[in-house]
C-alpha cells in the first residue's frame, strides 16, 4: 500500500500549528507556534487577539511543518483541519486557510474534531494501541471519561457537570497568585508542597457514577483562602496547590479506575492538555499497575495543544471515506462523536 | 494581467476574475453572514462556470480592511491558503479604496463608510482627478459627527456608500450641511469586481505581497488591548 500524508493544521485556541503525518502514526514534523506570552499578559487567553496572532503566523507554520517534513503539497493525500470545538474566530483561521490548499490543490479535505485528536494523540507513540480503550480526557474545556469502541467511535460514561478540571486549575492559580497558565504553575508549585496539609473535598455527583464536578472544591479553596485572610493566617502557596491537586487527581483516578473495573477495560488512555499533568500521570500509572491494566499516555508535547494529533485522527477518518465540502464551518460547541 | 478577487468585509461576500481590460466575472451576494460557509463555494462556482485554472491566475487581491474582523480574517486565510499554495502575489487593497473606486470617475467627493459600532464608522474621504482615485483624507475610524465636519469643511457635493449608509442616512441628511447623494444599489456595496480593477493598478505600481506577508488591516486594536492600554494610562497618572 502507498503512503498516506497527509497535512495537518490546528488552530482552535492559543496555539498555531501544523503537522505532517504519515499512515496516521509516524510524524514527519509537528511544528507549534505557541501565544502563550502574549495572553498570559492579560491572564488568560483573550479570543480576538489569538485570532489576529493565527492569521499573521499560519502561512508560516505551515510552511515550516512542510518543510521539516521535507514534503511539499504535491506529495499529500489530504488536509485536515481542527474545526471545532474552540474558539470561533481561531478556528475559522484554521478552517478557511485548510479549505483553500485543498482546494486550489484538489485535495481531499477532512474536518476533525479537536477533542477526538486528543484521544488519537495515545496512537502517535504507542504503535500497539488499538481501540477498544478506556480513555479519561482533561483539557481546559473538557473533562470526559469515554469508551473508545473504534477510531472515531465514542460512548461517553461521564463529563464534568461544571467545570472542566483544566479550568479548575486556571481558576485556582488565579486565586494563589501564581498566575497564568494555571496547570503547568500548580503542577510545579505542588512539588514543593504536601498534599495532605488541606483537606479539600473530592466532588461526587450523587445520581452518577462517572460525572465530575470541580466547582465545589473550587470554591473550597477560596472559602480557605479567604478564612486565613480574615484570621490573618499565613497561606503556604505551595501546601494550597498540592492538595487541591491531590482532590483532583484522586477523582478522576478513582472514577476511571470504576470504569475499568465495571467494563473489564484492560488498556487505559489518558488525554488533553491535563494529561500532561505529573501527579495525574503518576497516579494514574500506579493505579493502573495494581490492577493489572495497561495504561498510555502521550508525551506532554502530544498532550498540549497540536496538529499531529489532528493529523493522526484525521487519518483514521480519511480511511473510513470521511470528505467534507467547500463549504465546511468552525463549530465551536462540536459534541464529542458528533459529525458537523 | 489575469486577478482573482475577494471582499469578505461585511454582510457582503464577492468574488470575482479580471483578465486584463475584461471582468469576465463577478459573484456578489448580499445576504446573510455566512462567509465562511459561502466564499469557497462562490469561487468554485466561479472556476467551474468559467473552466478557470487557477494555476494560470496572476496574483490574487483581496479586501484587506476595515471591516468585521471575522469576516476580514475568513478573506485574508482563504486568499493566504490560496496563494501557498498556487505560489502567487497578494495584492491588498484597502476595503474603503476599493468601495470609493466603484464609483469611479465621479465628479465630487466620494465617502464610503462602513458601520464600526461604537458610534463610529470606518471611513475615508475620496475623489477622483478623470478615473484616478485620490485620498483626501486617509481611511481611519471615526465618529458620524466628526466626519459630518470633516465633510462640511471640505464643501463639495458628497456621495456615501457602504453598510453603514442605512445605519446613519437619517442623521447625515439631519446634521450635514453640505449637499449629498447616497449611490444607488448596485454601486452602494462591496465589489471584488472594483477590488480586482483597483487590484490591476495598484499591481501595476509594484502594490504586492507574499502570501504569508499579507494581514488584515483592522484599523482598530481589540478590545482587550485597547482597555490594557487605558489602564496603564491610568495607573500611570
Amino acid at each position: 500500500m502507498n503512503d498516506i500524508k497527509i497535512l495537518a493544521i490546528e488552530s482552535s485556541c492559543d496555539e498555531t500549528a501544523a503537522s505532517v503525518v504519515k499512515n496516521g502514526r509516524t510524524i514527519l514534523s509537528n511544528v507549534i507556534s505557541s501565544q502563550i506570552d502574549i495572553h498570559t499578559l492579560y491572564g488568560g487567553v483573550v479570543p480576538e487577539i489569538a485570532s489576529r496572532k493565527h492569521i499573521e503566523r499560519i502561512n508560516q507554520v505551515i510552511r515550516r511543518a512542510l518543510a521539516e517534513a521535507d514534503t511539499t503539497l504535491d506529495d499529500l493525500d489530504a488536509i485536515a483541519v481542527t474545526y471545532g470545538p474552540g474558539l470561533v474566530g481561531a478556528l475559522l483561521v484554521g478552517v478557511a486557510e485548510a479549505k483553500a490548499i485543498a482546494y486550489a490543490k484538489k485535495l481531499p479535505l477532512i474536518g476533525v474534531h479537536h477533542i477526538e485528536g486528543h484521544v488519537a494523540a495515545n496512537y502517535i507513540e504507542h504503535p500497539d494501541l488499538e481501540p477498544p480503550f478506556l480513555c479519561l480526557i482533561v483539557s481546559g474545556g473538557h473533562t470526559h471519561l469515554v469508551v473508545v469502541k473504534d477510531y472515531g467511535e465514542f460512548e461517553i460514561l461521564g463529563r464534568t457537570r461544571d467545570d472542566a478540571a483544566g479550568e479548575a486549575f486556571d481558576k485556582v492559580a488565579r486565586a494563589i497568585g501564581l498566575g497564568y497558565p494555571g496547570g503547568p504553575k500548580i503542577d510545579k508549585a505542588a512539588k514543593e508542597g504536601n498534599s495532605c496539609a488541606i483537606g479539600f473535598p473530592r466532588g461526587k455527583v450523587g445520581d452518577s457514577t462517572y460525572d465530575f464536578t470541580f466547582s465545589g472544591l473550587k470554591s473550597a479553596v477560596l472559602n480557605y483562602l479567604n478564612h486565613a485572610e480574615m484570621t490573618c493566617q499565613p497561606v503556604n502557596t505551595a501546601d494550597v496547590a498540592a492538595s487541591f491537586q491531590q482532590s483532583v487527581v484522586d477523582v478522576l483516578v478513582e472514577h476511571t479506575m470504576n470504569a475499568a473495573k465495571e467494563l473489564n477495560m484492560k488498556k487505559v488512555a489518558i488525554a488533553g492538555g491535563v494529561a500532561a499533568n505529573t501527579a495525574l500521570r503518576t497516579a494514574m500509572e500506579e493505579a493502573c499497575k495494581k490492577r493489572k491494566i495497561t495504561f498510555y499516555r502521550p508525551s506532554p508535547i502530544f498532550c498540549t495543544d497540536n496538529a499531529a494529533m489532528i493529523g493522526c485522527a484525521g487519518y483514521y477518518e480519511y480511511l473510513k471515506g470521511t470528505r467534507h465540502g467547500w463549504d465546511l464551518n468552525a463549530v465551536p460547541n462540536l459534541k464529542l462523536g458528533e459529525r458537523g | 494581467m489575469k486577478i482573482l478577487a475577494f471582499d469578505s468585509s461585511g454582510m457582503t461576500a464577492t468574488v470575482a476574475y479580471l483578465q486584463d481590460e475584461t471582468l469576465v466575472c463577478e459573484y456578489t451576494v448580499n445576504y446573510k453572514k455566512t462567509h465562511s460557509q459561502t466564499l469557497l463555494p462562490m469561487l468554485d462556482e466561479v472556476v467551474k462556470t468559467l473552466g478557470l485554472d487557477l494555476e494560470s491566475i496572476d496574483a490574487i487581491a483581496v479586501a484587506k480592511g476595515p471591516g468585521s474582523f471575522t469576516g476580514l480574517r475568513i478573506g485574508s486565510a482563504t486568499v493566504k491558503g490560496l496563494a501557498l499554495a498556487l505560489d502567487k502575489p497578494v495584492i491588498p487593497v484597502s476595503t474603503l479604496d476599493a468601495l470609493a473606486y466603484n464609483l469611479c470617475g465621479h465628479q465630487g467627493i466620494v465617502c464610503p463608510i462602513m458601520d464600526a459600532r461604537r458610534n463610529q464608522v470606518y471611513t475615508g474621504v475620496y475623489r477622483f482627478e478623470g478615473l484616478d482615485l485620490k485620498t483626501v483624507r486617509e481611511p481611519s475610524a471615526m465618529g458620524l459627527e466628526e466626519l459630518i465636519a470633516v465633510l462640511d469643511r471640505i464643501g463639495e457635493p458628497t456621495v456615501f456608500l457602504g453598510d453603514g449608509v442605512p445605519v446613519y442616512r437619517e442623521k447625515i441628511d439631519r446634521e450635514m450641511n453640505t449637499g449629498h447623494t447616497f449611490a444607488p444599489p448596485h454601486l452602494a456595496m462591496q465589489r471584488a469586481g472594483s477590488v480586482a480593477s483597483l487590484g490591476a493598478v495598484l499591481a501595476s505600481c509594484g502594490i504586492m505581497q507574499t502570501a504569508d506577508e499579507h494581514v488584515p488591516e483592522y484599523l482598530r486594536v481589540s478590545q482587550a488591548e485597547r482597555e490594557r492600554a487605558e489602564r496603564i494610562r491610568r495607573e500611570g497618572q
